[in-house]
């Protein structure tokens, strides 16, 4: 099968300095990276960081491989690398088709044109031949629904519809190798799914496909091959199934589930062992994502072996390495020494106060010992989910499409008066 | 193929070809959006040049007197506004195309090139427009090129835009890292205009100062753009020599800083 994609040791460094002087999403993409080799020590010196370290791998035509791995891990910065944005700094990589690449939807969009404008727009953009772009025009315009305001200025759409059309652009491209960010994490359920499908088609249709995500149920269904990725590096490189339960094992990769089927090897001490934790929604299905809007529940099961101090259950959200609270347990009952046995706690975290995006979970449980907290279990990084917005215009966010900046996210009750 | 990226002064012009159609749509969705947003739309195309051409005219003709070697000073101002605005709003927007469209430059691959590249053709609409403007007053003053040195007025605009090229490449690459140069260009742009002989004749000036202005391309084209449409008197060789040789190595010198730096605009924006 001939190759689509040949990387050979693909490295590429970033200056310290030059990223706190960056703006954005690369900024965001790679403080993760920074935070995170700044707590170890510093392998490649004080001020440079390796984003990726010798990356190798080959991609036979007509193969959708998913890559994986936890924020900073260099996932984005790979995709960059091969879709030209930036240069590595060693090693090269050969493409051998017509590539294009996603690694938002909507690039380019300008609100002053009308929707048809913003078509021609993002698809030139996004590599389409104006001829492709008009022959598609009518399929585009139908699989976005916002076929009566093809001639209305896209700054008048909703959240919703604009997002719609962004994609539908996008999933009309028809290139032999698509190399595809994390974009289905817009929109409501029903248009991801259709999204998938799109996805599905193309590599059903013997396109290459390279897909970086978080959401590990799209990378199993869709992808035949995964590498997962850490720390600038291939840690694994297999068939998806296999790479994804290894990632959502390890403590490389929290998920939205983990369990510790064997008593003897789960995080704990003489006292307290822990069982399982994992993500739920209001259904108490787990999930990796959640409705800004809706609660969210962290539940933690957990056995408490013997009888001794109280215990109670806490956990603690960080995003984007800043802590967006600790929580735990105030209930009389965690005064009382806990009885043996076991329990299933749940945190319920309210709807409309997390931001958009991926949030990470350290439980534990505690014992108060004032002033300090003595800790029985403590996972760091345990779980974690995305909290995504189907931009209908009811949350915070109303209408607003942009970057939302902010740890929380609330949905204030406003007063206003004219006088 | 994707390899550490070189760094020699290249144009790459097979791959500019090849992403023609980008480009076309840049300089669309830049020139439809100018217009879309402003009441009277295409029509500042005539009224800007007119605009500053009248204030030229009161000021330095009327009141300063200023010498107009012969030909009739509204058709010179003219045409010296014309080419200036477009070389003042050329250098504006390709000096900030980088940081204008910084999602696409974050986003999707693309020659960088076509940014500034795209930015000083936008303007090219606007001239073209602010030709009647020229037409008419030649009309009335009868000032039509007599001889056949029509056909060289495209040679001085494209030095116009190979000079606007070449500054517009260098400033883009240097703003992506200080944005200082935002706040330098309209100041540069304030004395380009005197020093450019947009409302003199060129050859009016001493002989001992014609020196310093033969090193401002901009003087070439305009000397040669009045030579070539109103039949003033012809541009010295030598000077004209030289505002090519210049607008040449600017533009040189403007991709060279450019190919220099472009492996690092991702990264820094």
């Amino acid at each position: 099968m001939p190759v689509a994609i040949d990387a050979q040791g693909l490295s590429k460094k970033y200056q310290l300095g030059e990223q706190q002087a960056a703006y954005g999403t690369l900024r965001e993409s790679l403080s993760h990276a920074v935070k995170r080799l700044t707590r170890q020590e510093h392998p490649h010196g004080k001020d440079e960081i390796w984003a990726l370290r010798d990356v190798s791998f080959e991609v036979p035509e007509g193969e959708v491989l998913g890559i994986i791995g936890r924020n900073g891990a260099g996932k984005s910065t790979l995709l960059k690398v091969l879709t030209r944005i930036v240069s590595p700094t060693a090693g090269r990589a050969e493409i051998r088709g017509r590539v294009a690449s996603l690694l938002e939807v909507g690039t380019g969009f300008h609100p002053e044109l009308t929707g048809r404008e913003n078509i021609y727009l993002n698809g030139s953009i996004l590599g389409m031949k104006r001829r492709e772009i008009r022959r598609n025009l009518p399929a585009i315009a139908e699989f976005s629904g916002v076929e009566k305001f093809l001639d209305t200025p896209v700054k008048r759409y909703s959240s919703g519809m604009y997002v719609r059309l962004a994609f539908s652009v996008a999933a009309h491209l028809e290139p032999e190798i698509l190399l595809v960010d994390e974009v289905l994490a817009v929109g409501d359920a029903e248009f991801q799914a259709r999204c998938l499908g799109r996805m599905e088609d193309m590599g059903a249709t013997g396109r290459t496909v390279l897909f970086v995500s978080h959401q590990m149920q799209a990378v199993s269904q869709l992808c035949d091959r995964t590498i997962l990725l850490d720390d600038g590096q291939i840690v694994r490189d297999g068939p998806s199934e296999e790479i994804v339960a290894h990632y959502l094992q390890t403590t490389a990769g929290a998920g939205a589930s983990r369990t510790w089927p064997d008593s003897t090897e789960a995080p704990g001490d003489d006292l307290v062992r822990l069982r399982s934790v994992r993500v739920v929604d209001e259904d108490g299905t787990t999930s990796d994502y959640a409705d800004v809007r809706r609660s969210i529940g962290v539940e933690l099961a957990f056995s408490v072996v013997r009888d001794g101090s109280p215990v109670l259950p806490k956990v603690k959200l960080v995003a984007g390495g800043q802590i967006v609270f600790n929580a735990m347990d105030t209930d009389p009952r965690w005064h009382e020494p806990s009885p043996p046995g076991d329990y299933v706690a749940t945190a319920w975290i309210p709807g409309n106060l997390l931001n958009e995006g991926l949030i990470s979970v350290d439980v534990a449980v505690c014992s108060i010992d004032s002033p300090k907290l003595h800790h029985h279990v403590s996972v760091h990084e345990a779980l974690s989910f995305h909290v995504q917005d189907p931009a209908e215009g009811d949350s915070s966010r109303g209408t607003f499409t942009g970057q939302w900046r902010g740890v929380v996210r609330p949905l204030l009750e406003w007063t206003c008066e004219r006088g | 193929m994707i390899k550490p990226a070189s760094r020699w002064p290249h144009l790459a012009v097979s791959e500019l070809w090849h992403y023609r159609e980008l480009l076309a749509t840049l300089v669309w969705r830049d020139v439809v959006v100018r217009y879309k947003q402003t009441f009277l739309g295409i029509a500042w195309a005539l009224l800007v040049p007119a605009f500053t051409a009248a204030v030229y005219v009161v000021v330095f003709g009327k009141f300063a007197n200023f010498p107009s070697g012969g030909t009739p000073y509204v058709s010179l101002v003219i045409a010296g506004v014309l080419p200036m605005q477009y070389f003042a709003s050329s250098l504006t927007s390709s000096s900030m195309s980088l940081a204008a469209n910084l999602p696409l430059v974050t986003k999707v691959y693309f020659p960088r090139t076509l940014l500034p590249l795209a930015a000083v053709i936008v303007p090219l609409v606007d001239f073209i427009v602010g030709l009647p403007v020229l037409i008419g007053l030649m009309w009335r003053d009868g000032a039509w090129p007599s001889a056949p040195t029509v056909v060289f007025a495209p040679l001085f605009l494209g030095l116009a835009v190979l000079t606007a090229l070449g500054t517009g490449l260098l400033l883009s690459a240097v703003n992506v890292r200080y944005r200082d140069v935002r706040y330098v260009i309209p100041v540069f742009l304030q004395v380009l205009p005197l020093l450019s002989g947009v409302m003199y004749a060129v050859e009016e000036i001493p002989t001992k100062w014609q020196w310093i202005l033969a090193f401002n391309p901009m003087t070439a084209v305009i000397a040669g753009w009045r030579w070539a449409v109103l039949d003033a008197s012809a541009p010295d060789p030598a000077q004209t020599a030289v505002g090519f040789a210049v607008g040449v190595v600017l533009f040189v010198v403007g991709l060279a800083v450019f190919r220099a730096s472009e492996p690092r605009f991702a990264d820094t924006i």
